[in-house]
């Protein structure tokens, strides 16, 4: 069990009569990419909200590591290592990409209640908010602000702020929406280097991009999990091409 | 010349105006000058709030006027206090003030915001327009102004205008200083990220209520030392110190000066006052055949604000960064 860095159970969450995500269990394995697909309304954002904090369940637990964090707030649960990024792009608009970089940053630097010392002077937050940007391979646009960009940069922008508060595992949710084929290719590429060193949950669409780098994968539905199991497993599933992927067959 | 070096030089010019104040100043402009500082300190602290963490709050007077009531209290009839005791008594007073008014409101945000830091700062008007130990609605007198120095020996007499003049610029100094300090700190950081994006902010992992707290409680706390300025140059201190009207005004000055610069504050704290004023303002500006209106001046300064919000809607600071832009320009093209 040990290689299980995140797990929920019967995790559900209620908006009115709806179940948005309905009783839910699923493991998380330590390092692998773990992508959960289904059709649109079927939870996922939801549950990506869950286990980041952004919202509160109404029942079911979530744990982390060795630690329940069902009903810890985004930021403790940030400070736990579980980096996310937003299928809304997130960032903050008015400031450049490294000084959005380097408040992500300076979050892993203990407590921000210092009013005498320079920011500037942490060279620590330099190397974070540097990294992020060369990671996500916005280097060159470290001086831009943010709002300025494309809409495609600005997603880019997203992971590299999650990657400056240097988490273990991340939850990644459509990192390629509303993104062109190249940009498309090149964050499906950094991932795949990503998913080296991190655990990652990935919510996403485009099937290619999945398939390319999916180690498991969970097919939600209506808020509840339909399967779970390899990429083999879930293209053979009979269940599965019933409820979701014959669907999109069909469409093509 | 840079746009930036352009604004530091008007800057260093203003500086340098105020430094050398009582020495062309009247006694009567050297007291204005005296308040306009004081109302530039009340304000930088106010655009703590508003211009860089995005917290609007509508009760900032609430700590200037408890800050004057504090400096009353502690001030005995028959003899000065000491300023090493007054002082930190009154911010102390004015940071547990603040600490309990913003334990409250940081929980809400935007309008409720507003309607909670109103509705506390109402509060403490009412306490202090009704309470007759306190001298009800008229106020108090501050008899006897803080000492500087030790027991016999006066480091400063107060009493002197010019040294209570250098008083209070010594302490617009020192404010701004500090909050240019604070801004440029990690904390400062944070709270940008707070007026940029809170969600965000949170979501690195920041707790912003915390940070919302203790900013909240580091303007509250700088108000108070306005407050403490004003009392005791002043020498008096009545409810209407606290009153929304208040509260209202400190936000105008900001407005009007420019958000998010600290010394846009100051400015919109010196051009308000100065409009008011019977002979610098716009009642003595007015042309002969217009006296008969000079009663209705408020009318006018109304005038004057909707221009400057529709003209200039970055405040007077704008006004100053637009100048220097242009002289920048023609400078590079030579």
């Amino acid at each position: 069990m040990s290689d299980i860095i995140l797990k929920t159970v019967g995790l559900y969450k209620q908006f009115g009569a709806l179940s948005a995500v309905d009783h839910a269990t699923i493991d998380f394995k330590q390092s692998e990419v773990h992508v959960i697909i289904g059709p649109n309304g079927a939870g996922k954002t939801t549950l990506i909200n869950l286990l980041s904090g952004d919202l509160l369940p109404t029942g079911g637990t979530i744990h982390y590591k060795d630690q329940e964090i069902t009903d810890l707030p985004p930021d403790q649960i940030s400070l736990l290592g579980i980096g996310r990024s937003y299928q809304k792009t997130n960032i903050f608009p008015e400031f450049t990409c490294k000084e959005n970089c380097w408040l992500a940053g300076q979050s892993r630097q203990g407590s921000s209640m210092k009013f005498f010392k320079a920011a500037s002077r942490l060279k620590e937050v330099h190397v974070r908010a540097e990294k992020g940007l060369e990671m996500a391979g916005l280097t060159s646009q470290a001086n831009t602000v943010a709002s300025a960009m494309s809409y495609g940069e600005q997603r880019q922008l997203e992971i590299a702020m999650m990657l400056a508060t240097e988490p273990d595992l991340l939850l990644l949710d459509e990192p390629l929406a509303g993104m062109g084929t190249e940009e498309a290719t090149e964050v499906t590429k950094l991932i795949k280097k990503l998913s080296e060193d991190h655990t990652i949950i990935l919510i996403e669409h485009d099937m290619d991009a999945v398939f390319a780098v999916a180690d498991t994968l969970t097919v939600m539905v209506n808020g509840a999990v339909l399967e779970t199991g390899t990429p083999e497993q879930i293209r053979a599933s009979k269940a599965v091409q019933e409820a979701y992927l014959g669907d999109e067959d069909g469409d093509h | 010349m840079t746009q930036e070096k352009i604004m530091r030089f008007i800057l260093i010019g203003f500086v340098a105006i105020l430094a050398a104040g009582p020495l062309y100043l009247e006694t009567y402009y050297t007291e204005l000058f005296i308040h306009m500082m004081v109302l530039g300190i009340f304000a930088m602290s106010l655009d703590l709030l508003i211009g860089y963490t995005g917290l609007v709050s509508f009760g900032h007077a609430a700590f200037f006027g408890l800050a004057g009531y504090l400096l009353a209290i502690v001030t005995p009839e028959t003899e000065p206090t000491a300023i090493w005791i007054s002082l930190p008594v009154v911010l102390a007073g004015c940071a547990i003030a603040a600490a309990v008014i913003g334990w409250f409101s940081v929980r809400t945000s935007g309008i409720y915001f507003i309607m909670i830091t109103l509705a506390f700062a109402q509060m403490f008007f009412y306490y202090f327009n009704e309470n007759n130990d306190l001298g009800g609605s008229d106020g108090m007198f501050i008899s006897n102004k803080p000492l500087v120095g030790w027991g016999d020996f006066q480091f400063l007499d107060l009493e002197n205008t010019t040294s209570l003049y250098y008083l209070v610029f010594a302490g617009l100094l020192a404010s701004y200083f500090l909050l240019r300090t604070i801004l440029n700190a990690p904390f400062g950081q944070v709270i940008k990220g707070i007026k940029a994006n809170e969600h965000r902010t949170k979501a690195l992992g920041y707790n912003t209520q915390n940070y919302k707290l203790v900013v909240f409680i580091i303007a509250g706390t700088m108000a108070g030392f306005a407050g403490f300025l004003e009392a005791a140059s002043s020498g008096i201190v009545s409810p209407g110190n606290l009153h929304w009207h208040h509260s209202g005004i400190v936000i105008m000055l900001v407005i009007l000066g420019g958000m998010g610069t600290l010394y846009g504050a100051v400015f919109g704290a010196f051009i308000l006052t100065l409009l008011q004023d019977k002979y610098t303002g716009m009642v003595e500006l007015m042309p002969d055949f217009m006296s008969g209106m000079a009663d209705h001046w408020h009318l006018f300064q109304g005038i004057f604000i909707i221009l400057v919000v529709l003209l200039v809607p970055n405040g007077a600071v704008s006004l100053l960064a637009k100048i220097s832009q242009a002289l920048g320009k023609k400078e590079d093209a030579k």
